[in-house]
């Protein structure tokens, strides 16, 4: 018990911050603030006018070894709880606890002065970072090979392009040995190939200590944590271990719907789109169960042959899957020139991961060739989706079905 | 292995001596970056310009030579001095411009770490001791040329001419506590920075930066209490050899600083949270 107690690094109770909305009464609060800070501040704080919780009440904990995914959406108070963490600004209720070394990878390169060399301001960000100079000293040749950028080592950094910034930034906090490590998203930095050394090296880190990140990225968020929190409006809504999908679930409801547009060149009109023969917005599918797209349109031309197109997109508007009639070698006919018709198209199985989708219809003419020409209608985000009902969560948008063998239980 | 504890909490610690043991132990372990952020700023300033350390002394020169000039052509009718005026006029604006610089040092050395104080924790005495740094490098290139200006104007060596430094150093500790004390409040609302800027340039007036005190009248007892005024008189007197009648409000005033220095310090560093809080990342 004693030693589990020593294990945690980080521990928060209680935590509330509140902020002004007001910038004037916000300046002048600061004032006041000033002189009643020179007596120790111990009167109990209330919320003054014009100002509002940006956290309440937040508690949690965390060991070494553990990395806790802070997830929730713009002001949901993520970077005022970083900031508090950082011992950067001071809670207004409860109490932070932290053990050892404290590092923060949230601004790159702090302290670089354009005007100088990369090789001066490897020393600069060091000692802001708090490095000694025997430390740079030691360091210096190994954060100049890490950000891959010897040849230009003595330029001005202002000479520097902006993906080299961050990497010589990088490679200076990369070096940091700290038992508490602070995150928030900086990890989409350089090329491809950087990145993947800057993951390298997080995973290394995060191995030796305790990790708080903040990110928008579900994948990257699932990828390395061991519990994720999900906040709203300063307080947390949810806190589970990152294999459950709840809490990203959650996050994905409160983004809110994509809007619906359409454009097309008049000759034809949806009339209905239906999803499992249900024509609601956002439609609820099983995980691994079948999918059915139904519409009806009208015709104010005539129209022999078309092509029917359905994009899904996941929440941050990736495209992830495509159900094309083209592809299928399908040409849809309309031999006697109605001016209704139906599609309809199933998929056996939908083996999206647990989530919500957007689905983007397009309808296009085909010509005598077969080939593609006008595009009849182009809806946007004409209905979403949501996969549920699967308990395994992982960062990739499809979970394949393998049929598996092991040869040491053989049959 | 035994971890050190941080504990974040909204009541501050009220112990001055615990927190001051804080303070003195962040400035020790910050040194390295006081040091790496003076250098930084001193090469980076030079290293955009050709004209480079001629910049840190023409504010206090055009001064003088306007002083100079005006009297010259007698414009004004001063009171004679005692000593060549150019001298006197030049020692007395590079003293003043030097004071200035003190005041507004922490305040400046703050702004400019603006961007970084509201992403990372680092000590931030160090700032304060950065700006020290850089006032003690800038004002020793003005102090060479004066002493150029001294012996072209033929006043000779004295003995006391070595206590000069010390005598500025005491004036960068009465410039850096009052500005100490200046910066939260200045970092909060801009019209403190320009209130200060707007006062110092009256405050000139009434102290004997380019004329001597008047024998009689209200300006001669305005000038005798105004602390700028001995720190002034004693630096010119350690240089031209002459007794300092101010000495004993110098030592006081130097005795007066020492403490308040540090409880500045302490106002600063209990301060920042707050600022930080209200300054945009």
């Amino acid at each position: 018990m004693k030693e589990d107690e020593d294990n945690i690094l980080v521990k928060v109770e209680g935590l509330s911050k509140k902020f002004c909305k007001d910038l004037k009464t916000s300046l002048w609060y600061g004032v006041k603030d000033l002189s009643t800070n020179l007596f120790g501040n111990q009167k109990q704080r209330q919320l003054r006018p014009k100002e509002f919780w940006a956290l309440k009440d937040i508690n949690f904990e965390l060991r070494r070894g553990e990395c806790l995914g802070l997830i929730g959406h713009n002001g949901a108070g993520k970077s005022t709880l970083l900031k508090i963490l950082n011992g950067l600004i001071k809670p207004d209720e409860g109490k932070v606890t932290i053990k050892g070394r404290v590092g923060a990878l949230i601004e790159l390169g702090a302290g670089f002065n354009p005007i100088l060399t990369g090789r001066e301001n490897i020393y600069n960000n060091g000692a802001v970072l708090g490095f000694t100079r025997a430390e740079i000293d030691a360091k210096v040749d190994a954060i100049i090979d890490f950000a891959e950028i010897r040849e230009f080592i003595d330029m001005p950094v202002q000479n520097y392009s902006s993906g080299m910034k961050v990497r010589l930034g990088f490679a200076v906090a990369a070096q940091m040995e700290p038992d508490v490590l602070i995150i928030d998203e900086v990890l989409a930095v350089g090329d491809v190939g950087f990145k993947l050394k800057c993951f390298n090296v997080l995973e290394e880190l995060i191995k030796k200590c305790a990790v708080i990140i903040v990110s928008h990225s579900m994948p990257q968020v699932t990828r390395i944590s061991t519990e994720i929190i999900l906040m709203e409006r300063g307080v947390i809504v949810m806190n589970e271990s990152a294999n459950s999908a709840k809490a990203i679930e959650e996050y994905y409801k409160l983004a809110g719907k994509s809007i619906k547009t359409e454009f097309g060149n008049g000759s034809i009109e949806i009339q209905e789109v239906a999803i499992n023969g249900e024509l609601k917005e956002v439609v609820d599918l099983e995980f691994d169960k079948s999918f059915k797209l139904g519409l009806k349109l009208r015709l104010f031309k005539p129209i022999e042959k078309l092509s029917v197109k359905v994009t899904f997109y996941d929440v941050e508007q990736k495209p992830i899957a495509q159900l094309s009639s083209i592809n299928d070698n399908i040409i849809i006919h309309n031999i006697n020139l109605d001016d209704e018709m139906s599609i309809d198209v199933e998929i056996e199985k939908l083996f999206f991961n647990v989530g919500v989708y957007s689905l983007h219809l397009v309808v296009r003419e085909l010509n005598v060739h077969n080939k593609e020409v006008d595009i009849l209608s182009l809806i946007r985000s004409v209905k979403s989706i949501n996969v549920i009902g699967n308990t395994y969560y992982s960062h990739s948008p499809c979970l394949l079905k393998g049929s598996w063998k092991n040869n040491l239980t053989s049959d | 292995m035994a971890l050190e504890t941080r504990i974040y909490q909204k009541e501050n610690n009220v112990k001055i001596f615990k927190l001051l043991k804080q303070s003195l132990a962040d400035i020790y372990s910050s040194r390295f970056l006081a040091k790496q952020l003076a250098v930084r700023d001193i090469k980076a300033q030079y290293r955009q310009s050709y004209l480079g350390i001629f910049w840190a002394f023409v504010g206090p020169l055009t001064t003088a030579f306007v002083w100079i000039f005006l009297n010259s052509s007698g414009t004004v009718k001063l009171s004679d001095t005692g000593i060549p005026y150019p001298v006197f006029a030049f020692s007395g604006t590079l003293l003043w411009a030097i004071i200035v610089e003190s005041i507004n040092s922490p305040t400046s050395s703050t702004n400019a770490a603006k961007g970084i104080m509201s992403k990372i924790n680092f000590p931030k005495e160090a700032l304060v001791i950065s700006g020290i740094y850089k006032l003690l490098f800038n004002s020793s290139i003005k102090i060479l040329l004066l002493l150029v200006f001294v012996f072209f104007y033929g006043i000779g060596f004295n003995w006391s001419l070595f206590l000069f430094p010390v005598i500025i150093v005491g004036a960068i500790l009465f410039g850096t506590t009052i500005g100490l004390f200046l910066t939260p409040i200045s970092m909060l609302y801009k019209d403190i920075g320009k209130i200060v800027s707007m006062g110092l340039k009256l405050l000139m007036y009434v102290t004997p930066v380019v004329y001597v005190i008047p024998k009689e009248g209200i300006m001669k007892t305005v000038m005798e209490y105004n602390p700028f005024t001995a720190i002034i008189l004693t630096a010119r007197d350690m240089v031209f050899g002459t007794s300092p009648e101010f000495l004993n409000y110098f030592i006081v005033i130097v005795l007066v600083c020492l403490p308040m220095f540090f409880l500045a310090l302490l106002f600063y560093r209990i301060s920042i949270p707050i600022i930080v809080e209200r300054m945009s990342s």
